[in-house]
């Protein structure tokens, strides 16, 4: 059962545009095991999987949204709530974590005040910790992630690491 | 003339697409028409990158240089393209060349070498002759011979023997069946697949289209990390090159054989690399194991008999064709057959992608090829397997690495990571750091793995900050060893091992926290105290970069710490310029 969005009371907007996700529904919606797939591309689409994004795939695909829920809450790349602009995914290998991740950690929470999952009050930037990213020569190792695509920086230390945000920063002023 | 610039991850992380740049732009500038600039994989020596290659005009390597920044360049394309004359000083020293000379390339034959965005180069080398043989003259037993010959087995953890499971799966009757390629590496502290899907990608194709041949099956999947994007987008480059070419899609070479390949991207998930949950998760389900029997290869994909390999395992199959079965198992032990490739880093001065044939000692690989601990450090351990296997510690640097060899010391060969410990690195943090990550990716099926490590690490964290009880040890041991009998995946099965193993040869770390309340590794924060020695001169500069205020000292004067107000950050002793501050 889904709730008429008018009444619907889970903060999301009421009006939301699904257009965008249209094609890819149209593609996959009837195409079995494809709910990952398409999970993914609605995240690509809007940032993060609304509870009314879910509701949205639910109806197209007639999976039930706590399936849909439970799917999405499985997987470490599957977010419920929005993220800033620069998605910081910070490398928590073990190659990374010998080489002092944890130090390289408490300099970006330190420098933009937020947590592992949080995005800083502007909406700039939000701290993803990850498993591992696949550079582990070059640890420790982070990425930061756009709508534009991504950038590796390797061989971190705490003042590079300040360097490297304070520049983003500055791309915004 | 080509210069070729390595453009793997790691070579992208550390700038090669801006060295790329910069060789265009002058390259452009000064008109050279006769130099053509391109891009490789992975060369192995991530330490080096990034790296860039000259090629004369017949094809032979003239020049490698390393570490090239964009500012080195120009003096590059001045004295070397233009003049004729390489410049000696950026290009890879007698040394770091032993670290490729060493190796033996099977898997990484072509990484490095050709430009994993044309087939031809691919083509060039051999490629897609293996397949063209198997689908045009072979017989899928003939085949399954030749690789039961090789001896390969998988290479992804396990360990078991390919030619069996694609037997099976052959055996198995079945109108559709699949053949599935992991490239889900979870392992943290691994990238040996990775590097071949972004430097070789149409070595797996063709490896898969070999195994699809051999088992009957008409569909390959790849299931691949979302974390890892450029593997992605250079893999669909290559299958859409070997459409093109006929290598993949229907009536391949004429024949009645039609395979073709997709990709199903990952979503993040450390037990999707055991195989009943990748098939959980290519169904579009959380990605939880199933009970075995019944085999992948009799139920596996949509019920249908299913093949998993991962990529290291396909990326031998078409040399392994190639060369046949018996020059392959001519290398490695007995039971090890091949080589193995190895993902070195940790606290290692030259880490990197190390192919070496199997029974090689670690020393060998460790000190021989990897060079000395970072900062002249001491060694102390090498883990093997990621959270699934274990720490071998430094007496035990003679043993061969081979299946059976390193499953005797407690860890595993596992998919092939090997990162290097060195004095500083406590061990129980590192048991500690694994349960952490094991207990985050339990699937939460088995009540053992679920509740059975969330109890393991709670013990653990209690013993690094210093609140560890008598009979700890011997509660983890007891606590292991049901996990590992009470769980159904190897997830669960395996997870205890980076504690068992570092119980069994640092035991004294463990006591030394518990009864001592010392960290041996001066690591755990509540364990140690920083003091400032004679060495001070009294710069004041600790005291100035100390959050709390906890350091006073007047100029030219030994500063001192107050115990009760530090808060163990170690500001003071990253800022010291003469080494003064020490930790107890």
């Amino acid at each position: 059962m889904t709730c008429k969005k008018s009444e619907c009371q889970c903060g999301g907007n009421a009006a939301q545009d699904f257009s965008e996700l249209a094609p890819v529904l149209d593609k996959y919606a009837k195409v079995p095991g494809s709910l990952i797939t398409i999970l993914q591309k609605a995240q690509d689409i809007y940032g993060f999987l609304s509870i009314d994004v879910i509701n949205h795939i639910s109806e197209a695909t007639g999976i039930k949204p706590a399936k849909i829920y439970g799917v999405a809450t499985f997987y470490a790349q599957f977010r419920l709530q929005p993220i800033g602009k620069y998605l910081i995914m910070l490398c928590k290998g073990t190659a990374c974590h010998v080489n002092g991740a944890d130090m390289i950690e408490e300099a970006v929470c330190e420098h933009l005040n937020i947590q592992d999952g949080e995005t800083t009050e502007d909406g700039l930037f939000t701290l993803n910790n990850v498993a591992c990213l696949g550079c582990c020569s070059l640890a420790p190792v982070m990425m930061i992630k756009t709508n534009d695509g991504e950038e590796t920086f390797g061989n971190l230390t705490k003042d590079k690491v300040k360097a490297i945000l304070d520049d983003y920063r500055a791309k915004e002023a | 003339m080509k210069v070729m610039i390595g453009q793997g991850s790691c070579g992208v992380a550390t700038g090669a697409k801006k060295t790329s740049n910069e060789f265009e732009k002058l390259v452009a500038e000064k008109g050279l028409k006769n130099v053509v600039i391109d891009k490789t994989g992975c060369i192995g020596t991530c330490y080096l990158e990034p790296i860039v290659d000259v090629y004369d005009d017949n094809g032979a390597l003239e020049t490698r240089y390393v570490k090239v920044q964009p500012e080195k360049v120009a003096e590059i394309v001045e004295k070397h393209l233009i003049g004729g004359k390489p410049v000696e000083e950026y290009a890879i020293s007698d040394v770091d060349k032993t670290f490729l000379e060493k190796q033996k390339r099977i898997v990484l034959r072509n990484c490095g070498v050709i430009n994993p965005e044309h087939i031809e180069e691919y083509i060039a080398r051999g490629g897609y002759e293996s397949v063209k043989k198997v689908v045009t003259s072979m017989t899928q037993d003939e085949v399954i011979d030749v690789i039961k010959v090789s001896g390969l087995k998988g290479r992804g953890g396990a360990g078991f023997p390919t030619w069996f499971k694609w037997n099976e799966a052959k055996k198995n009757p079945g109108a559709n069946k699949y053949m599935v390629c992991n490239a889900d590496e979870g392992d943290p502290g691994a990238f040996m697949d990775r590097s071949v899907l972004e430097g070789d990608p149409h070595s797996l194709i063709e490896g898969m289209t070999i195994g699809g041949f051999a088992m009957g099956a008409t569909e390959g999947v790849i299931y691949v990390r979302a974390e890892y994007p450029l593997a992605i987008a250079r893999l669909e480059i290559a299958m859409a090159q070997a459409r093109e070419k006929g290598f993949l899609g229907k009536n391949l070479f004429g024949t009645n054989f039609s395979f073709d390949i997709r990709i199903k991207a990952g979503a993040g998930a450390f037990v999707c690399g055991e195989e009943t949950a990748l098939i959980a998760s290519l169904e579009g389900e959380r990605g939880m194991p199933r009970l075995k029997p019944p085999f992948p290869a009799a139920k596996g994909y949509w019920q249908k008999p299913t093949n998993i390999n991962n990529v290291e395992t396909f990326a031998n199959v078409p040399w392994i064709l190639a060369n046949g079965g018996e020059a392959f198992a001519a290398m490695g032990t007995d039971n090890s057959k091949g080589t193995k490739v190895f993902a070195l880093a940790g606290k290692i001065k030259k880490g990197g992608l190390v192919e070496v044939p199997m029974g090689l000692p670690l020393k060998e690989v460790i000190f021989g090829i990897g060079g000395r601990i970072k900062q002249d450090k001491q060694f102390k351990a090498v883990q093997m397997g990621g959270p699934s296997g274990g720490c071998i510690p430094a007496d035990l640097i003679d043993t061969p690495v081979s299946y059976e060899d390193i499953t005797k010391t407690g860890a595993i060969v596992g998919s092939g990571g090997m990162i290097v410990m060195d004095e500083t690195t406590c061990m129980v943090d590192m048991a500690r750091y694994f349960l952490d990550f094991t207990r985050k990716e339990s699937c939460g099926k088995c009540n053992y793995c679920r509740i059975g490590t969330k109890r393991m690490l709670e013990i653990l964290e209690r013993i690094t900050r210093g609140e560890g009880r008598d009979g700890d040890i011997e509660l983890l041991e007891e606590l292991a060893n049901k996990v590992k009998d009470g769980s159904m995946c190897g997830l669960g099965q395996t997870a205890p091992n980076p504690v068992l193993t570092t119980i069994r040869y640092f035991r004294n770390e463990y006591e030394d926290h518990i009864y001592n309340h010392k960290c041996t590794a001066k690591s755990c924060k509540a364990l140690i105290r920083f003091t400032i020695s004679d060495a001070c001169k009294g710069c004041t500069l600790c005291a100035k970069k100390c959050p709390v205020g906890a350091i006073t000292g007047s100029v030219k004067q030994r500063h001192v710490i107050d115990p009760d107000k530090c808060i163990k950050c170690g500001k003071c002793e990253e800022s010291c310029n003469f080494g003064a501050v020490v930790r107890e």
